[in-house]
C-alpha cells in the first residue's frame, strides 16, 4: 500500500468519526455498550465465577438487596449481581456470534444472487422470501427444541433464522452496484467472478451491511432473551433471559422481588438499545439519502 | 389486476408448498428414537408400538406423499393432551384473536395518532421524546414487561382468562375484558413502539411531496393540508405494513401468554415445549407460518384495492 492510500483511509475515517460524533445518542450508546463490553470481559474479575455454582451457594434463598449481596440472591441463594454479570458475557457472545452467521449466509447469498442474476437470483432470492414468511420465533423454538439446549445450538439457532434480511439488503445494493463503470473496467481487464465479488462488490456493499449488522445484533439479543426465557437456552450458562425464566418459575414477581425481576430486563433494554441507536446513526451517516429534513 | 392477483396467489400457494415441506423435514432431523419421542408418557400396546414403527420405517418418499396429502390431519395424538392435535388448537385459537386483535388494535389507534403528531412537527420536542420513547420501549421483551405489570400492578388478576364461580354471559364477558388488561398493555406497549415509528416514516416522506406545497399554496389551512392530504396518503403504507404484521404478531404473543397463563395457541406453544410434545410443536409452527403466509396475501391485495398503481406496474 502506497503512503497516499494510506492517507486518504486516515482521512475517511476521520471524517467518518466527525459525522457519527455529531450524532449524541448514538454516542451514548457507544458508551453503554463499552460499559458492558468490559463487563463481559472482567466478568471472572468483577464478579467469582464459583458464585454461579448452585452447590456452593451460602445465602439464603430469596434474600433482599443486603451488603453482601447488592441485588439479592435467586432461588438457590446465589447472587443476583452474579448471575447478572456474567450473564453479559453470554448475551454478547450469543448476540455477537449469531449476528456473524447471519451475516456470512446472508452476504454469500446476497451477493451470489445480485451479482449472477437472472434465474440465480429469482432462485435464491424467492427462497430468501419463504425464510422470511416463516414466523421467527415459533421457528426459532422449534429448532431449539430439535437440536438441544445448548450454548452453541442458540447461536445456530438465531443466526440460521436471521439471514434473510441481510440477503435481500446486501442483493439490492449488489444490483446497483454491479452497474458501475469500475465494474466494467473490472471485466475488460479479465477479472474473473471470484475476483469481482471479493474485490470490487464485497468492499462497497459492506458500509451498509456494518449498520444493518449492529441492528441484526440487538434483534439477536432479545431473541436469545426470549428462548432462554423460555427455558431454551443453555442451563450451565446463566443468561439474563435464565435469570427472568427463574424469577418467572418461583414466583418472584407475586413476591415482590423486584431485584430479581427489573435488573435483568433493564441490562437487556440497555444493550438493545444501545445497539439500535448506534446502528441507526450508522445508517444515516453510511447513508446520507435517509437524513431527513434536508 | 388479475395478472396481479394471480401472480400474489401463486406466489402464496408456492410458499405454502414450502412451509409445508420445510415442516415435514424439519421434524424428520430429530435426533434419537422418534418412537420413543412421539409417545413418550403414554401406556401404548407393543403392537401399537410396532405398527406406528413399521409407519415410520417405510421409505421417506412415500411417507412425504402422505403428509402432503393432508397435512391438518396428524394420526397421531399430541403426547401431552392425549387428543388430536387440530382439536386442541380448534379451542385455543380464540382466546388469542381476542388478545392479539385487542391488542393491535389499542396500538394502532394510538401508535398512528402518536405517529402523525411527531411526524408532522419533525424535530420538535414532542418528536424528540415520542421517539426516544418509542426506541426505548420497541428495546423491551414483552414478557419482562407483562412481568413489571404483574409485580406493580398486584390488584389486576395475573393470568387466566376467567376467574373460577363466574357464570352468566354478562359476568363472563366483564371478567373476561378484566383479566385482559394486563396481557393487552404488555403487548400493546411494544407494538405501539413499532406502529408509531412505521407512521412516522411514512409522514416523513410524504412531507417534501408537491402536493403539500400546492395544498398550501391554495390557502388551506395547516391543520387541514395534515388531516386532508399528508395523513391519507402516510396511512396507506403504515395499514399494509400494520396488516402484514398481524400474522407474525400472533408468534410474538407465545411469551405473553405464557407469563399471563393465557389458554391461547403463544401458552399451547410454550407448553408443547416441555416434553416436548412434536406432534402439537409441528401442527402449531405450521399454523402459524399459515397465518403469516394469509395475511401477507391479504395485505398484498389491501394495497392494491387502496392504491391502483401497484397492481399496474
Amino acid at each position: 500500500m502506497t503512503a497516499i492510500t494510506w492517507q486518504r483511509r486516515r482521512a475517511t475515517a476521520s471524517r467518518f468519526w466527525a459525522d457519527f460524533r455529531s450524532h449524541r445518542s448514538a454516542l451514548a450508546g457507544l458508551g453503554i455498550l463499552l460499559f458492558f463490553g468490559l463487563v463481559a470481559v472482567f466478568a471472572s474479575v468483577l464478579a467469582d465465577p464459583a458464585g454461579l455454582d448452585v452447590t456452593k451457594a451460602t445465602a439464603p434463598a430469596h434474600a433482599a438487596p443486603s451488603a453482601d449481596y447488592w441485588l439479592g440472591t435467586d432461588q438457590n441463594g446465589r447472587s443476583v449481581l452474579t448471575l447478572l454479570i456474567h450473564g453479559t458475557r453470554v448475551s454478547l457472545i450469543v448476540g455477537l456470534a449469531a449476528t456473524a452467521i447471519a451475516i456470512v449466509i446472508g452476504t454469500i447469498v446476497g451477493i451470489m444472487a445480485g451479482f449472477y442474476g437472472g434465474w440465480a437470483r429469482s432462485t435464491l432470492m424467492g427462497f430468501t422470501d419463504w425464510f422470511l414468511v416463516i414466523p421467527f420465533l415459533p421457528l426459532a423454538i422449534v429448532m431449539a427444541t430439535v437440536l438441544g439446549a445448548s450454548l452453541l445450538n442458540i447461536v445456530i439457532v438465531i443466526g440460521v433464522t436471521s439471514w434473510p434480511g441481510t440477503a435481500r439488503l446486501v442483493c439490492a445494493q449488489t444490483l446497483s452496484v454491479r452497474e458501475r463503470p469500475y465494474m466494467e473496467r473490472a471485466r475488460a481487464l479479465g477479472g474473473g467472478d471470484w475476483h469481482q465479488m471479493t474485490r470490487h462488490i464485497l468492499p462497497n456493499v459492506m458500509p451498509l451491511v456494518l449498520a444493518h449488522v449492529v441492528l441484526t445484533v440487538s434483534v439477536a439479543i432479545l431473541s436469545e432473551t426470549t428462548l432462554s426465557f423460555l427455558g431454551l437456552g443453555d442451563p450451565t450458562r446463566p443468561s439474563w433471559g435464565y435469570i427472568l425464566d427463574n424469577a418467572y418459575g418461583t414466583g418472584a414477581m407475586s413476591n415482590g422481588e423486584w431485584w430479581f425481576v427489573l435488573p435483568p430486563g433493564l441490562c437487556v433494554v440497555l444493550v438493545v438499545l444501545a445497539f439500535t441507536l448506534v446502528g441507526r446513526a450508522l445508517e444515516v451517516v453510511l447513508n446520507p439519502r435517509l437524513r431527513e429534513g434536508s | 389486476m388479475r395478472g396481479y392477483v394471480l401472480k400474489k396467489v401463486g406466489w402464496s400457494i408456492g410458499t405454502l408448498l414450502f412451509v409445508v415441506v420445510f415442516n415435514f423435514f424439519l421434524f424428520r432431523l430429530l435426533p434419537g428414537d422418534p418412537i420413543g419421542l412421539y409417545t413418550r408418557g403414554r401406556n401404548m400396546s407393543p403392537e401399537q408400538l410396532i405398527r406406528l414403527r413399521q409407519q415410520l420405517n417405510r421409505p421417506i418418499g412415500e411417507q412425504f406423499v402422505e403428509y402432503l396429502a393432508n397435512p391438518f390431519a396428524s394420526a397421531i395424538n399430541s403426547t401431552r393432551f392425549n387428543r388430536p392435535v387440530w382439536e386442541i388448537i380448534g379451542e385455543r385459537v380464540w382466546p388469542t384473536v381476542l388478545l392479539v386483535g385487542t391488542a393491535v388494535l389499542v396500538a394502532a389507534v394510538a401508535g398512528v395518532w402518536l405517529g402523525i403528531r411527531s411526524g408532522w412537527r419533525r424535530g420538535s420536542r414532542f418528536d424528540r421524546i415520542t421517539t426516544g420513547t418509542t426506541n426505548t420501549l420497541y428495546a423491551m421483551p414483552e414478557f419482562w414487561v407483562g412481568m413489571m405489570l404483574i409485580m406493580w400492578l398486584p390488584f389486576f388478576p395475573s393470568g387466566g382468562i376467567n376467574s373460577v364461580g363466574v357464570s352468566g354471559f354478562f359476568a363472563t364477558a366483564v371478567d373476561t375484558a378484566w383479566h385482559m388488561v394486563l396481557p393487552v398493555t404488555a403487548l400493546a406497549i411494544v407494538y405501539l413502539a413499532e406502529y408509531t415509528s412505521i407512521m412516522r416514516a411514512s409522514l416523513v416522506d410524504e412531507l417534501r411531496q408537491d402536493y403539500l406545497t400546492l395544498a398550501r399554496a391554495k390557502g388551506l389551512r395547516e391543520d387541514l393540508v395534515r388531516r386532508r392530504h399528508a395523513v391519507p396518503n402516510a396511512l396507506l403504507p403504515t395499514m399494509t405494513l400494520i396488516f402484514l404484521n398481524l400474522g407474525f404478531v400472533i408468534g410474538g404473543a407465545i411469551t405473553v401468554e405464557y407469563v399471563f397463563s393465557w389458554p391461547g395457541l403463544g401458552l399451547l406453544t410454550a407448553e408443547a415445549l416441555r416434553g416436548p410434545d412434536i406432534p402439537l410443536l409441528q401442527a402449531v409452527f405450521l399454523l402459524f407460518s399459515l397465518g403469516v403466509i394469509v395475511f401477507t396475501l391479504l395485505a398484498d391485495l389491501l394495497y392494491a384495492v387502496l392504491d391502483p398503481r401497484v397492481s399496474t406496474q
